[in-house]
């Protein structure tokens, strides 16, 4: 018997693979003569294809945005179920909702963990080291294909939000909107401190073999698993461990007397997502995107100057910050709108006051959804007098 | 209601860039989208950007202090802040500030020089409480009042050229008066200023 889905979710999805055969120079030079990319879309394109959008998904996310597949009782919805769909701020009764899974990603578009056709072997450790351009040629290549000339909006929370402004700034007439949430413009030194972690975790696993373990038949899920770990205190503010955990005991008890192994349940639950995220990803993939996270500075190429990079854009900008979120932090997006407001670009910032750290931008946290609700309808509107 | 709406369409100048501070729901800025004008509106109440979300005006979420160091020097044509300086910690730096960032820079105050703010002060022996003001002295946002009187003698002491002013009295029997005598009769005041040139 078919599942009945929530009527606000766009409900049975499937996604698609593109072979994108034009040949694509990456920033390190190299050049993929083809690669995949497997993509999912919601809601209808309008006849002169102006309602689409791009959204561009964070470091452990992929393609399968919103709804289900169907294939398990007691699945999940895709990761960004609560801002996508009839209804929502990304209303798919109105846009044509396009979500690639990144080149180097590990779920399904070409990256470390699929084959190279030259060698006939897994890229493993030899996949080019990409760059976020490399990402937004690579995601102009499928806009090409699928005849979009001009995103209605373009947005990600996030890494996702740093490949909207690099969008924004490579191809400005490709886009009328960039949406960057609890983004930044280049990480700072503790956060490339944290991905040294995380990475050193992986490499340090005996089953990571060089990076050969899927020749090799062997798979470094303990340090895959310590890396996603490590990330995820950082995803969660110090009050949402507490709301979440407090000190609960998982197992075990403090009683005197008494020698047992404890277990505190925000241990417990950092084990579970460990282990769900080692299920999932693929090690070369994390080790590429967190490197590629390192290296983006927004500004690099224009003197590292925000103003004179931004002067490049011709949309207009929605950035939202959440207050408690220490990965990157509000000032990081007051930076960013700083540096709009400097560069003559209309552009509007929140920040939303919440306790739930990074991940707010996942969460249905009111006043986000609404806001981003009203400024998702005049992109609509704004696309409508384009007919 | 903003009776100053009209005056500030007239006073703003077609197609230049506006920073609104302390914007509330964006109606000024949305008005003045007749007119080509851009820019931003600052505001720290979430609903009232929300509004200003809805209409579709530029909307930056900031609490003004004392400066505006987000803003570059003659960044903008035009700097405007209505009904807000007398809430403001330091009223006189933010007036400066407002004089870097834009070339000229109009401010709202409530004249509390008006005669029944002085009625009210001298008869009741109370601080005024009206329409516009309704807060009582200990839960008023607006800690720095002046007169009409108190502010110009201000901009003469910083050097402010007044471009124009407005004085604006709801009261029917203030009309005639509150050009002739402003201290007096007005309620309101609009000021529009620019930095004397040395």
């Amino acid at each position: 018997m078919a599942k009945e889905y929530p009527a606000d979710s766009v409900g049975l999805v499937t996604s698609k693979t593109i072979r994108i055969s034009e040949p694509l120079t990456l920033a390190c030079g190299r050049v993929l003569e083809n690669h995949d990319l497997v993509y999912e879309t919601y809601g209808e394109i309008n006849s002169d294809k102006t309602n689409a959008v791009l959204i561009c998904h964070a470091l452990s996310g992929n393609h399968h945005a919103a709804g289900y597949y169907g294939d398990n009782p007691e699945e999940k919805p895709g990761w960004w179920e609560t801002c996508i769909g009839p209804g929502k701020p990304i209303d798919t009764n109105k846009f044509f909702v396009v979500v690639p899974n990144n080149l180097g990603g590990c779920h399904g578009s070409t990256g470390p963990n699929t084959i190279n056709a030259e060698t006939g072997k897994y890229w493993g450790p030899d996949f080019p080291q990409l760059r976020f351009r490399d990402w937004v040629e690579s995601q102009r290549q499928l806009a090409d294909a699928l005849g979009i000339d001009c995103w209605a909006a373009i947005i990600g929370g996030s890494l996702g939000g740093m490949q909207v402004m690099r969008w924004a700034l490579e191809h400005p007439e490709r886009l009328k909107h960039a949406i960057s949430i609890a983004s930044a413009m280049s990480l700072t030194p503790q956060n490339i401190a944290f991905n040294e972690l995380a990475r050193q975790a992986i490499t340090s696993d005996p089953n990571f073999c060089s990076g050969r373990y899927l020749d090799e038949g062997k798979s470094p899920d303990a340090g895959l698993s310590l890396a996603r770990m490590i990330a995820h205190i950082t995803y969660l503010s110090d009050s949402a461990f507490e709301q979440r955990f407090g000190r609960q005991l998982r197992s075990g008890t403090f009683e005197r007397g008494q020698e047992t192994e404890l277990q505190f349940e925000v241990e417990s639950y950092l084990h579970y997502k460990g282990k769900q995220f080692a299920d999932q990803f693929d090690a070369n993939s994390y080790l590429l995107i967190t490197r590629m996270l390192d290296v983006y500075d927004l500004a690099r190429e224009y003197h590292d100057d925000p103003v004179e990079a931004f002067s490049n854009a011709l949309c207009k900008f929605f950035v939202v910050s959440f207050s408690t979120d220490w990965r990157f932090p509000p000032e990081r997006s007051r930076e960013i709108t700083r540096a709009l407001v400097a560069a003559g670009k209309q552009a509007t910032y929140l920040d939303v006051e919440t306790d739930k750290g990074h991940d707010a931008f996942l969460l249905p946290i009111e006043r986000y959804v609404r806001a981003f609700k009203a400024y998702m309808n005049n992109v609509a509107e704004d696309v409508s007098h384009a007919d | 209601m903003r009776i100053d709406l009209d005056i500030l369409e007239q006073w703003v100048k077609p197609d230049s860039r506006v920073l609104d501070l302390g914007c509330g729901d964006g109606s000024l800025l949305a008005r003045l989208k007749n007119k080509n004008v851009t820019g931003y509106g600052l505001e720290n109440d979430p609903e009232q950007i929300q509004l200003c979300v809805e209409k579709g005006i530029g909307v930056i979420e900031k609490t003004l202090d004392r400066e505006l160091e987000d803003f570059g020097d003659q960044s903008f044509d035009t700097v405007i802040m209505t009904f807000a300086l007398q809430v403001m910690q330091h009223p006189d730096i933010i007036l400066d500030e407002m004089l870097r960032v834009g070339r000229e820079c109009i401010v709202t105050i409530p004249n509390f020089g008006n005669l029944q703010a002085r009625i009210a002060l001298m008869f009741g022996g109370k601080m005024p409480v009206t329409k516009r003001l309704p807060y009582e002295w200990y839960n008023t946002p607006n800690i720095h009042f002046c007169t009409v009187a108190d502010f110009e003698s201000f901009c003469r002491s910083r050097n402010y050229k007044v471009l124009n002013r407005k004085m604006i009295s709801l009261s029917p029997l203030n009309q005639p008066l509150k050009d002739v005598w402003p201290n007096l009769f007005a309620e309101t005041s609009v000021y529009h200023l620019t930095r004397q040139q040395p």
